[in-house]
């Protein structure tokens, strides 16, 4: 068996698999972030919250109306996605065209205000939910015991990552977004409704939260702080791949999962600051990030 | 005439309410602990709602004294948890904190009580080290520490055959002690220790370390970690079938909030060492029901209860002494009189500020054994007080030595 660094190659492997996997989370979470930003300039503080509502909804749902996994994986992404278009009418809307901390610190008190309720309803601890039935189990694949579910995570945020870089990089309607970021005043004049498609980009982004969300409560502890405990990554992970930048957040949100799943066999004590480590030297050398444009 | 007959009367009337303040003693306790984070449900503001039970039970009017508490949150950062203490005691007029559920924070909020010479009454805090080489003639430990911990739950796996033992530590000072007392303890009954990794507080996806767990074969995973650390733990684990195939965690701090969180369905059969336990005796039960009234739904831990208690006990020192200005002295009168309140029953303070109590071990029930909510335990072990904590002679507590 092939040894690296003094760790067996079909650990390795494992532990490539898992880093891809955690990737995967990083990859939607950055991916709405980024979306966000390009077309509302808004540094969405909101979203780890809107990814832990995500979860709860889908805890909710099972609890008190019995719709399982599937029917949340559908819905929830939907109904968050309509609370976010509230924040955006209500709040976010005012504040286009102040300073970007506006927003940061407005998302931020949303997030604070949002978790605080949460926690207060459904205490710290986290409320329990299960792996759906059909993707219960696992299959040995040799190297590592891979859990189907796991499985399913990395494909299908595979998909949803690949369709959402497909929208707006290749489509008519991404075209009238990315034309909107560019000079909203222009596509105006030629009768394009801006506002509403802005409200509606951040309502999709918050939607991918919500997504994320459902995906991670048969994994993750469903608890109020578990947003917080990730949006922090995902802001490096979105800094290091190019603020804005679609196919940066995916790609970077991927390769940092590997990083950092490596970090936790080969020096575990600082995989939870080796992110921030290469956020410091990626913008030390690309201050607009791996794939971002320079201003 | 009459005027100045009225101003005698109000004089003599403000005269004795002077003289009546002056005889109550004003004591001020302040709960500090993890508000709104991991370890918020295990203490939190469920701690405050247990310290205001002991100031109403232990009836502050009929001992002449008024005693009021505050509450912060220490967000487990040493920094802000040291820095609180010293504002209370500096500028608020703070007697005693009670609480402090992070080994780190409680560590470092010791330091402080001691120079200023005021009381810290942990509960929740593990790390053994706090009545060992850290002991303070100003700190009271109440509930666990990580020594009773490794003892009850290690000692029962290895002698029922788990003698092969792979840790998954929190990389702080709790986790690191619990590590250190659970190994000692597996290997002292002949077990062996296969290897170990330093997980950071906090981590979301432990499937990493999970796999490393996996690969050691090791028959016990031990979890030398606390609250949304441990849960995570344990429900990736049934997800990556670690149970299925043949290998046991070892839960060494579990909580019934923790319980909760993880559904008995995949908790069930876990083993774990507790000093109490809502369901266990009827004072217990009226107790819970109190603490409900305040905090529906919910089921208090043995973090509450040692608030609780601690801040009972602490009322009757400074009754008997009479002042609670001079904090080893109040610390003092705690260790000479006898502990005894609803909950823990009897018990004493030592000299290195250790509480000794009964400890218990329970197995976490299945879904088909829970008949209502919060039956979630079966006693498996009553661990007596004596055996329950370590002994006095193997702490190496300055203040042990320099009583001899």
């Amino acid at each position: 068996m092939l040894a690296i660094f003094g760790i067996s190659s079909y650990a390795l492997f494992g532990q490539l698999l898992i880093g891809l996997i955690n990737g995967s989370f990083y990859a939607l979470l950055s991916l709405g972030l980024a979306v966000i930003f390009g077309m509302l300039n808004v540094i969405n503080f909101t979203h780890g919250a809107q990814y832990m509502m995500g979860a709860f909804a889908a805890y909710l749902m099972l609890q008190y109306l019995g719709f399982d996994y599937w029917v949340a994986l559908v819905t929830v992404p939907f109904l968050i996605a309509a609370i976010g278009i509230l924040i955006e009418r209500l709040f976010l809307q005012h504040i286009r065209n102040l300073d970007h901390v506006y927003g940061l610190i407005l998302t931020f008190g949303l997030a604070l205000i949002i978790e605080g309720l949460f926690r207060n309803e459904f205490g710290s601890s986290g409320k329990p939910y299960q792996v759906p039935a059909v993707l219960q189990g696992g299959s040995n694949l040799g190297f590592m015991f891979l859990p189907n579910y796991r499985a399913w995570v990395i494909g299908f945020s595979l998909v949803v990552c690949f369709a959402t870089w497909f929208a707006i990089e290749r489509t008519r309607l991404g075209s009238y977004l990315r034309a909107a970021t560019e000079n909203p005043t222009l596509v105006r004049a030629f009768g394009i409704n801006v506002p509403r498609m802005v409200t509606l980009t951040y309502g999709f982004g918050v939607g991918l939260a919500a997504l994320a969300g459902v995906m991670a409560a048969p994994i993750y502890n469903v608890s109020p702080q578990m947003g917080s405990d990730l949006i922090i990554v995902v802001f490096a992970v979105v800094v290091i791949g190019g603020m804005g930048s679609i196919l940066g957040a995916i790609l970077t949100g991927f390769a940092l999962g590997v990083i950092e799943g490596l970090t936790k066999v080969f020096f575990p004590e600082a995989s939870s600051t080796v992110i921030f480590v290469i956020m410091a030297i990626v913008l030390l050398i690309r201050p607009a990030g791996l794939f971002g444009r320079i201003a | 005439m009459r005027l100045a007959g009225s101003l005698a009367f109000a004089l003599t009337v403000l005269l004795g309410t002077a003289a009546q303040a002056q005889n109550t003693i004003p004591v001020k306790i302040g709960v500090l602990s993890d508000m709104s984070s991991l370890y918020a449900d295990i203490g939190g503001p469920g701690s405050v709602v247990a310290a205001n039970m002991a100031v109403h039970d232990f009836n502050p009017a009929a001992h002449h004294m008024k005693v009021e508490i505050v509450s912060a949150d220490h967000q487990n950062k040493p920094d802000i948890g040291a820095g609180i203490a010293r504002h209370w005691f500096d500028t608020d007029h703070v007697d005693a904190i009670a609480g402090v559920p992070t080994s780190s924070v409680a560590l470092a909020v010791s330091d402080v009580t001691r120079e200023k010479n005021k009381v810290l009454l942990i509960s929740g805090a593990a790390a053994s080290d706090l009545t060992g080489p850290k002991c303070s003639p100003n700190t009271v430990h109440w509930t666990y520490d990580t020594w009773m911990l490794a003892h009850g739950t290690g000692s029962a796996l290895v002698k029922t055959g788990g003698n092969t033992w792979f840790f998954i530590t929190a990389d702080y000072a709790f986790g690191h002690a619990l590590q250190r007392d659970t190994a000692a303890v597996v290997v002292a009954d002949g077990g062996k220790v296969l290897g170990s990794v330093n997980a950071p507080l906090n981590t979301q996806d432990f499937s990493s370390y999970l796999l490393q767990a996996q690969a050691s074969h090791a028959k016990i995973i031990g979890l030398a970690n606390a609250g949304g650390d441990t849960i995570n733990s344990i429900k990736q684990g049934a997800e990556f079938g670690i149970t299925a195939g043949g290998q046991h965690f070892a839960g060494l701090l579990i909580f019934i909030t923790d319980v909760q969180a993880l559904g008995l369905k995949t908790a069930q059969g876990l083993v774990l060492t507790s000093a109490w336990y809502w369901d266990m005796n009827d004072a217990n039960r009226a107790w819970t029901k109190r603490w409900q009234a305040q905090r529906s739904g919910k089921f208090p831990t043995m973090v509450q209860a040692g608030v609780y208690a601690s801040i009972l006990h602490y009322l009757k020192a400074v009754a008997a002494v009479g002042s609670a200005a001079d904090g080893k002295a109040v610390v003092d009168k705690m260790k000479a009189m006898p502990t005894d309140d609803p909950l823990f029953g009897k018990g004493q303070v030592r000299i290195d500020g250790r509480v000794t109590h009964p400890a218990y071990l329970f197995e976490v029930k299945s879904p088909a054994e829970s008949k209502y909510p919060g039956d979630d335990f079966k006693l498996r072990a009553t661990i007596p007080a004596n055996e329950a904590f370590r002994p006095l002679k193997d702490g190496n507590c300055p203040l042990v030595s320099a009583a001899k």
